[in-house]
């Protein structure tokens, strides 16, 4: 490692690095604007200008930008000098020409990179006397507020948004001091991964639009560490809160997940916890079918009563927390839970769980799938299914610019020298999918297949690269099969894609058999593997399932039986899990229906009884991500009203019945070691993240900054006296300003700042170079609970299934996911309701006209008895296969079908969009 | 045939252009003859290194050796480009122009010569938007050359291949930086890019490219014909060839000259130019366009060489002169200048994009008798913030900060009285004012 002088002080930095990140790395604090950790260096602000001294007697040195200056060994370099100072305060002077000088009525003020970079470069009076330069701001839709006059030209935003993230909307215009970044005209921001603009902008030209509404400083926020909910990833979050309302999601770093970025369906869609469809308070069914509001004891004691049977049966949900969904297996028996997934689903998920665990291949998170450098994708539609994994793929088909990068000696910080070198050059991905998906752009090649043809093709790609004889005579295939063989062969690091949407099981196996194949010929490091299933714990629920669990259609016998007195449904709506005879045959024939969910929903207003849990932003929880990461989100805020975590209903339940499973169970983590202890591949849930002992250096964590205000006056028209601050018995964090948020574990973080730095830039305070990768300090949050395993004999060989055919008049069902509109609870956050277009079908011009339809027409779906299921628009898309029919899964008007089903279409006759179908109109009017 | 004027040797007194058979018939591809098929590119690069040619688009770096970090071909396939920077959009500079114009095929004879060299299969000439003339000719010419077997596929039966387009630039000065004009090229932004990599090795679509002024690239046929010590006969100093000089400014005879290189400023200024109108007093002169330093009346007798005009603090750039005179304000001669150079930032690096529009405002502000005292510091501290290399992305704000810095130290009286006297007292012209 070689060894530089920075003010005279020698220092062992990394090889590869910059002078900017060697600084930072050691503590020092270098102004910075347009250089960006995961989008490397251009020297645009020319704000990190450091001297460099040519040998020991170059008295006078010269200025270089230590961003673009790679580390030599003896360089010498002053950072404190008076010629360095002064130029980098000059910087900061130039770039506030035009600068509104705003900052009190800014989103930014408070926790702006610019305000801190000018405070640490000491400019303070102004010399210029001319006129500032001012601009037009754009609706750029409900997620992104836009100021320009704030610009300082870092060509961050452009950078982000196209060059990293792939949009293609936003751009550079004019030149000069009259830079505008901006779309060519107003309108919604087409990136489903924009709102990191407000993070990635170092001022407050793109800010949270929501937040900007209903606005408060980042000082005045309380948060902790949080994981997102709105889909398997497991995206590390900071909400931040304020008045009991969630106020914003940021982004927390965890470097083997999701890095420094989201989606927007995870930034904005959170918002669904201030939803005025809460429920608040416990209540019973009257007679006359409305509820009465109980208080916490009574409904408990409602609840213990009702669950003191044999003849009861629990259903738990992906989407709630392991605790949660342990204890309400615990109350019910093993015999008696079923997971909460769809019939669909329900085996899909299993098979996800157990091709991962029995597979050679490694289990890759976002690092892993960054580093790929050839990709099949089988069946998901990425974008819309698990998001964070197609940023992250945008950056996997970059290696090939890496690998022609390395060979002229640039370093991989070389951001634009790279972009130039390599212009289209891509590592191959290849994307075999049901219709068209956003990532086509970047793909080598794409299929748009009917599912179980994405299968057969997955399967003739595993027979070429273990070199089998060709399956069939269908020489087209074979043709597409081996030009995917050879790219994965020759990679060195081949990934597969694929998992549960698209409703196929054969696909999965093709994916698993494709791996197996790659494994087979002994490639290291090892072929990466990644299955998506659909939601925030579908997976732990899988690990904590026995292998023939109970499923919602035998529960529904059971009750048609007679056999069920008493269902607990935990944080499910049942509705979206099967068609919606089936579900009131299942409601209707049990006497006691107990749910407990936070937000309004059909199946809680089928309850006998109703139990208000907090949202993931109100309560502790386990969650097992995609790829088997354990991760544990805290409470924000206390619960508002009566709501309380979903653990603690149970666990009160339990404890009122007097059932012996408790006794030892006293808090949270009880819960999560009992879990552990009696489930295997549950057991590295405790060390997810530290217990309630924990604490830094002998005292909690803050939830508040240090400059928390108002604290007093936030409830003065209630009462002058300030309460004590509550106290947080179950985890380490503290609901106050009191404690230590430094060199704690990593999954402890609630927020960053840093003296000096109190912009989310303040992060690299927090973090250290391993080995070439920034990790925090801490260590990266969370636990895998999937480890690679050689056990290649163990595998199961799978069945290539039959070629898919068309069945005259009828059409198959494939699941179409939308980013918005398909998740269950980000559509109740107002932001994302107004971007969820109506509910469709999509299918080609060929069966289109052969069902005599246009864009726009409404079409009948009819099952084989010729009931009529729903009613939708048509939407052309050329990219659905013969025979197929794409549906946007998730919506209401779609919670009939299944995925996988032949329907037969016709024509609606008069048919115009119902109002519950048009999308909210997004017009300028939310400025 | 004038082998004393080799590059003007088809330019006729009214300035019409030389077509293909004339060309030839006046000794044209003789050079592309003599080497194609005879000589190696490694032996036309010895050459042309030999030769001692400099770049003629300003910076006067060695052509040779600039070509010699092109990587050599050996079994890599893959296009390799050269480009003809005819962006000339310096300031005061128009020889380029009367190249193109009145011997295209000189030009293009350069282009396949270099292309060869350099083992370039396709070629681009860029040009900017205000040459439509010269546009139009050249495309004639190419159109003929293409008949006549000079371009195209296995060109003279060398098995040699080359494709040459016009390419009309959408404007902007910045484009004559290299980077830039590639990233133009590419259809993009024209911001210049980061070196290294220089073009040499990764430049157009991230292929090895050479980016040459018109005005290099035509001296290739003839050193390639006569030899690299008959070129290095024609200067009078250390700096080989000839150069195209040029005068603008109330001077009685502006215009163009090929001289040999090193001849003096006064003799271009006083025999070719004519000396100053009647009524006119020399107070200085930018040697080389709009983005090199003053001279003044002491300097008059240097060589317009590279080094010489190095040594006395300027660059001969592109060695066509703009003369100050007497009546002129050179505050205003600079704001307008400057302000040229601000429009033209292409906006990406601080320094440049934000100090150029501060530094005219300054200038502005003293035009129209609202100095402050404090003003000569800021425009000081400008110099050397925005001009100082290093501090800028690239060279344009370093060369926009030349004629301000040179004016200060030269001229630092008339700065000075702006700001005492409360007003600019040569005639202002309404025109100059930004208000």
């Amino acid at each position: 490692m070689p060894i530089i002088q920075i003010d005279g002080q020698e220092h062992e930095v990394d090889t590869g690095q910059n002078i900017l990140q060697a600084c930072l790395s050691l503590g020092l604090d270098l102004p910075y604007f347009c250089w960006h950790p995961s989008m490397g260096s251009v020297g645009a602000c020319r704000q990190c200008a450091v001297v460099q001294y040519q040998h020991a007697e170059d008295e006078h040195g010269r200025i270089v930008m230590a961003c673009m200056t790679p580390v030599t060994e003896g360089a010498l370099f002053s950072l404190t000098g008076d010629k360095a100072q002064r130029f980098r305060e000059g910087i900061v002077e130039a770039l506030m020409l035009n600068h509104p000088h705003d900052c009190p009525v800014c989103a930014e003020g408070g926790e702006c990179h610019l305000q801190d970079m000018t405070v640490m470069v000491g400019h303070r009076d102004r010399k210029y006397r001319g006129k500032k330069n001012t601009h037009h701001n754009q609706y750029l839709g409900p997620l992104i507020h836009h100021e320009m006059n704030r610009c300082i030209t870092c060509y961050r935003c452009t950078r982000y948004y196209n060059d990293y993230a792939g949009g293609t909307d936003l751009a550079a215009m004019a030149a000069h001091d009259h830079i505008y970044f901006g779309r060519h005209e107003e309108g919604v921001l087409e990136s489903e991964f924009a709102g990191n603009l407000v993070e990635v902008c170092p001022t407050g030209v793109f800010t949270d639009k929501p937040l900007v509404h209903e606005y408060t400083r980042k000082w005045d926020l309380q948060s902790a560490p949080s994981i997102c909910t709105s889909c398997a990833v497991g995206c590390n979050t900071s909400p931040g809160e304020r008045y009991g309302k969630l106020k914003r999601i940021h982004n927390r770093f965890n470097a083997d997940v999701n890095g420094y970025f989201l989606c927007d369906r995870g930034r904005f869609g959170a918002n669904f916890v201030n939803s005025v469809n809460n429920l608040n308070y416990p209540g019973s069914r009257t007679e006359d079918g409305r509820f009465n509001a109980l208080d916490q004891q009574q409904a408990l004691l409602k609840m213990a009563e009702a669950c003191d049977t044999n003849n009861i049966a629990g259903i738990g949900s992906p989407r709630a927390s392991v605790e949660a969904n342990y204890l309400l297996r615990t109350l019910v028996g093993a015999d008696n839970f079923a997971p909460g997934f769809s019939d669909v689903e329900q085996p899909l998920v299993e098979l996800a769980l157990t091709i991962q665990q029995s597979s050679s291949a490694m289990i890759a998170d976002i690092k892993n799938i960054e580093s790929a450098d050839a990709i099949l994708i089988l069946g998901e539609d990425v974008t819309n299914t698990a998001p964070r994994i197609a940023l992250a793929l945008r950056q996997s088909v970059r290696n090939k610019a890496y690998e022609l990068a390395a060979d002229l000696g640039l370093e991989s910080w070389q951001d634009s020298a790279i972009r130039t070198l390599a212009q289209n050059q891509r590592s191959p991905l290849f994307i075999a999918t049901v219709g068209d998906s956003r990532l086509d752009d970047v793909a080598e090649e794409r299929f748009n297949l009917a599912p179980d043809d994405i299968a057969r093709l997955g399967f003739a790609v595993a027979a070429n690269i273990a070199g089998e004889a060709n399956l069939g005579s269908d020489d087209e295939l074979q043709q597409k099969a081996k030009n995917i063989a050879k790219a994965l062969k020759n990679a060195k690091r081949p990934l597969i894609i694929s998992g549960t949407s698209c409703g196929n099981s054969a696909l999965m196996e093709s994916a698993a058999q494709v791996t197996q194949a790659l494994c087979n010929a002994d490639k290291q490091p090892l072929p990466l593997l990644s299955m998506i299933v659909a939601e925030a714990n579908s997976l732990g629920q899988a690990m904590l399932i026995s292998d023939n669990a109970v499923s919602l259609s035998d529960l529904t016998a059971r009750a048609c039986a007679g056999a069920l007195e008493t269902l607990v449904v935990l944080e499910n709506d049942l509705y979206r899990r099967g068609k919606e005879k089936d579900i009131n045959e299942l409601l209707e024939n049990i006497t006691n229906v107990i749910v407990i969910d936070g937000l309004d929903n059909r199946t809680l207003s089928a309850s006998s009884l109703a139990l208000p849990a907090a949202n993931f932003a109100e309560s502790e929880g386990t969650l097992v991500s995609m790829e088997g990461r354990a991760q544990r989100h805290y409470p924000v805020y206390l619960p508002n009203a009566q709501r309380r975590a979903s653990w603690h209903w149970l666990l009160a339940c339990l404890k009122q019945m007097g059932r012996d499973e408790v006794t030892e169970i006293e808090c949270f983590d009880d819960i999560t070691q009992a879990c552990a202890t009696q489930n295997s591949s549950l057991s590295g849930i405790t060390t997810a993240a530290p217990n309630h002992q924990f604490r830094n250096i002998g005292v909690k964590i803050p939830r508040q900054t240090h400059r928390y205000s108002g604290r007093t006056a936030m409830r003065a028209d209630i009462s002058v006296h300030e309460p004590k601050q509550p106290v947080d018995k179950e985890t380490p964090l503290a609901f106050s300003m009191e404690g230590l948020n430094r060199s704690q574990p990593g999954s402890l973080l609630p927020f960053v700042w840093a003296p000096g730095w109190n912009s989310n830039q303040s992060l690299h305070k927090f973090q250290s170079e391993v080995g070439g990768q920034l990790k925090l300090k801490g260590g990266t949050a969370g636990t895998r609970l999937l480890q690679a395993t050689d056990n290649s004999n163990n595998i199961a060989l799978f069945e290539s299934p039959a070629a898919f055919k068309a069945l005259k008049g009828q059409w198959q069902m494939v699941p179409r996911h939308k980013i918005y509109g398909s998740d269950e609870l980000s559509v109740h956050s107002p932001a994302i309701a107004k971007l969820v277009r109506p509910a469709f079908v999509e299918i080609n011009a060929s069966d289109a006209k052969k069902l005599g339809v246009n864009d726009g027409d409404g079409v009948d779906l009819n099952d084989n008895k010729g009931d009529k299921l729903t009613t939708l628009e048509v939407s052309i898309n050329d990219s659905i296969a013969t025979g197929c029919v794409g549906y946007s899964v998730g919506f209401i008007a779609t919670e009939n079908l299944l995925a996988g089903e032949s329907l037969v279409l016709s024509k609606a006759e008069n048919w115009s969009p119902s109002e519950s179908q048009q999308a909210v109109s997004s017009g300028v009017s939310d400025v | 045939m004038s082998l004393d004027r080799p590059l003007t040797r088809n330019v006729r007194a009214d300035k019409s252009p030389t077509y293909f058979t004339a060309y030839e018939a006046n000794g044209g591809y003789l050079g592309l003859r003599a080497a194609l098929g005879k000589l190696s590119p490694d032996e036309c690069l010895k050459i042309i290194t030999d030769s001692n040619l400099r770049g003629r688009g300003g910076a006067g770096f060695s052509t040779g050796m600039k070509w010699s970090f092109v990587p050599k071909k050996g079994d890599s396939t893959g296009h390799r480009y050269l480009i003809c920077n005819a962006d000339e959009m310096e300031p005061g500079t128009f020889k380029d122009r009367l190249l193109m114009e009145c011997d295209s095929h000189q030009l293009i004879e350069g282009m396949i010569l270099s292309a060869y060299t350099i083992q370039a299969d396709v070629a681009y000439i860029f040009i900017r938007a205000e040459y439509p003339y010269a546009t139009k000719i050249l495309r004639e010419a190419i159109a003929e050359s293409y008949a006549n077997g000079y371009l195209g596929n296995d060109i003279l039966g060398s098995g040699f291949n080359l494709k040459l387009y016009v390419h009309v630039s959408a404007g902007r000065y910045i484009c004559g930086e290299e980077t830039a004009l590639i990233s133009a090229l590419e259809g993009k932004r024209a911001n210049p890019r980061a070196k290294p990599p220089f073009p040499q090795v990764s430049g157009l679509w991230g292929r090895p490219t050479i980016v040459n002024n018109v005005e290099t690239l035509c001296n290739i046929p003839h050193i390639i014909e006569r030899g690299a010590d008959w070129f290095k006969s024609l200067g009078i100093t250390e700096d080989a060839g000839t150069k195209l000089y040029g005068v603008s400014g109330r001077v009685k005879n502006p215009g163009c000259w090929e001289l040999p290189m090193g001849t003096s400023i006064r003799e271009i200024l006083e025999q070719h130019a004519g000396g100053m109108e009647d009524g006119y007093q020399f107070r200085g002169l930018l040697p080389g366009g709009a983005s090199t330093d003053f001279l003044v009346e002491e300097h008059l007798d240097l060589a317009m060489d590279y080094e010489t005009i190095a040594k006395a603090g300027s660059r001969m750039g592109t060695g066509t002169m703009i003369i100050l005179d007497d009546k002129t304000c050179p505050v205003g001669f600079v704001k307008n200048l400057v302000a040229f150079f601000a429009r033209e930032s292409c906006g990406f690096c601080t320094p440049c994009r934000d100090g150029l529009p501060w530094s005219t405002q300054v200038l502005n502000e003293l035009e129209l008798g609202r100095g402050r005292k404090e003003d000569m510091a800021t425009l000081a501290h400008h110099v050397s913030f925005i001009g100082d290399m290093g501090n800028t992305h690239c060279a344009l704000a370093p060369g926009a900060m030349e004629p301000l810095g040179s004016a200060i130290k030269y001229f630092r009286e008339d700065f000075e009285s702006h700001i005492t006297n409360g007003c600019c007292s040569y005639a202002v012209q309404e025109s100059e004012v930004i208000t």
